[in-house]
């Protein structure tokens, strides 16, 4: 890998609000994991579409319509590409990657999942694929079983196994934890499932903006993402489907765009994936992830997952040589995420004292309550890094700390 | 950020690793809990009230500095005040940290004045006015949690 050639000086430039300045010191943005930034031809791509093409989509014969069909259309088919799914009528435009488990939950899972059924998730999840899935199952009498972890935040997949039963309607976990890094087997976990006939769904938030994903290799039944954290818009995110699912599952809202035709008496539902976009779209949400897609394709996601993995080695060594400071998440396998807490300062007061030197951070429980809770502790510190962050950017944020301990001395 | 010494103060650092009154009472008469959802922090304060007068005060929890030396100042605060005093405390403390360019009660706030610096955080108000709504609850005897949002 020729990582010695990523220009990450080059890549800043294409991020105007790296280069501000936050409590008079120049911003060190690492809390990607939370939503990262945009580049100048995502922002543009927002204005040039409500400047010369802003029409709804699918409806008029007028020209405007037809052109800003054929960006959102031409979004849809980038998403294939970059998820290597087999055809763009698997891929469903969703506000996010909770719309997209959300959407799946009220749709295959009320068809398919009933009385004394099982949903096996895992300790890492993020609440947007636990809450969902316990909505279902007080509907439905169903249960929620959790694959368990290790210490190092690594599923136990011998436990996994063991939780495969009959019983089993649905598998559903991240494909890399939020709040940790940690690189779950993807492929593994799909074909354990699916020996048992078992679909799976893929929580891909944290996964598709720092690595290639395909889809077809993984096998998964189902994958999810948010545009925003990938450096498109918020308010736009994928659910990929299998098509012969996405055909056997009923429609989820109601509404013009998902219909072919419609009486009072009777609907017929219209064809993937619009079946499942009911309502006009957030069309400039659409494209921007399209353009979003082709930024981080230019680059390759390859180079920006060796780069990422540079910086999370690196991450990890000065953090480790820090007295008094524990990693949270140490799996062998792991995203380019540096979770911590500090034996003398709360993960809160860390991150005021960061913040006061332009370091943005997220600090709480990362919307993984449990996950906390199995590593008894109410919060960490969280580092999440970016392609557009340098090894320079990481001793700030050690010197930071070093603020903190003298505070907390 | 030049505020960064007004909050993270000596006395509130001093509370934090050594908070005051840090225990579950014997013989306490009324208690509440609070929680902040966003952060995770959690208090339980427990109030021992007689004739009107909060005659023993504790507190448990976790959280961060500010929310702990917050905690820890109010038991010393309202510890042997009335009833009422210890509502007035509230209030001083309440104006304090959410009316920016307030007239201070400084005789009732006293060291409290220490956390007036949380003002400028705005994220961390929270933090320090978590304890101050639990004790509100115990004194109205509710035994529901108090959060924050």
């Amino acid at each position: 890998m020729t990582i010695q050639h990523f220009d990450v000086a080059k890549v800043r430039e294409d991020f105007p609000l790296l280069r501000q300045t936050v409590n008079g010191h120049p911003l060190v943005y690492l809390d990607n994991a939370a939503t990262s930034q945009k580049p100048q031809v995502v922002i543009d791509s927002l204005v040039d579409y409500y400047t010369t093409k802003n029409s709804n989509v699918h409806r008029g014969v007028h020209t405007l319509s037809q052109l800003a069909t054929d960006d959102y259309e031409g979004a849809r088919a980038k998403v294939k590409d970059l998820l290597n799914a087999a055809h763009d009528k698997e891929i469903i435009f969703v506000r996010g990657t909770t719309e997209g488990i959300n959407l799946v939950a009220q749709t295959f899972g009320r068809q398919n999942i009933g009385q004394g059924d099982e949903i096996i998730i895992s300790a890492l999840e993020h609440h947007s694929n636990i809450v969902p899935w316990q909505l279902l199952c007080q509907e439905r009498g169903a249960a929620l079983k959790v694959i368990p972890i290790n210490d190092a935040g690594e599923l136990l997949m011998d436990d996994y196994e063991q939780l495969l039963s009959p019983r089993t309607k649905l598998v559903s976990v991240l494909h890399v934890s939020n709040a940790l890094g940690t690189i779950n087997p993807a492929k593994q976990i799909v074909e354990m499932a699916h020996s048992r006939g078992v679909p799976v769904l893929l929580d891909g938030a944290q996964a598709a903006p720092h690595m290639l994903v395909d889809v077809q290799d993984l096998g998964c039944d189902f994958y999810v993402f948010s545009g925003h954290k990938l450096y498109a818009p918020t308010g736009i995110g994928i659910l990929y489907g299998r098509a012969d699912l996405l055909e056997s599952m009923p429609p989820w809202q109601g509404g013009g765009e998902m219909i072919r035709s419609v009486t009072f008496q009777e609907t017929l539902y219209n064809e993937l994936p619009y079946k499942f976009e009911a309502g006009t779209p957030n069309i400039a949400g659409a494209i921007g992830l399209g353009v979003a897609i082709d930024y981080v394709s230019n680059i390759g996601l390859d180079r920006i997952s060796a780069w990422e993995h540079e910086l999370l080695e690196y991450g990890t060594e000065c953090l480790s040589s820090i007295e008094g400071l524990r990693l949270i998440g140490t799996a062998e396998n792991k995203a380019a995420i540096l979770s911590f807490v500090m034996d003398k300062a709360h993960p809160h007061d860390i991150g005021t004292i960061l913040d006061s030197q332009g370091i943005a951070v997220r600090t709480g429980h990362h919307c993984a309550q449990p996950l906390m809770d199995r590593f008894g502790i109410p919060a960490t510190a969280r580092a999440s890094l970016s392609f557009y962050n340098t090894k320079e950017e990481v001793d700030i944020l050690v010197k930071g700390i070093d603020r903190v301990l003298e505070v907390f001395s | 950020m030049s505020n960064l010494g007004e909050l993270y103060q000596e006395i509130l650092l001093e509370h934090n690793s050594k908070p005051r009154n840090y225990h579950e009472l014997d013989d306490f008469n009324c208690s509440a809990d609070g929680f902040n959802p966003l952060c995770g922090d959690k208090v339980t304060i427990y109030l021992k009230v007689e004739d009107g007068t909060v005659s023993d005060v504790g507190f448990q929890g976790s959280g961060c500095a500010i929310s702990r030396a917050s905690a820890s100042m109010l038991t010393q605060s309202i510890k042997g005040r009335s009833v009422a005093q210890a509502q007035e405390t509230f209030n001083a403390f309440h104006v304090m940290l959410t009316e920016p360019g307030a007239d201070l009660d400084y005789d009732t706030l006293g060291d409290l004045e220490t956390l007036s610096g949380v003002i400028e955080f705005p994220t961390r108000i929270k933090c320090a006015i978590l304890a101050w709504h639990t004790l509100l609850a115990a004194l109205n005897k509710t035994s529901d949690p108090v959060t924050t949002e």
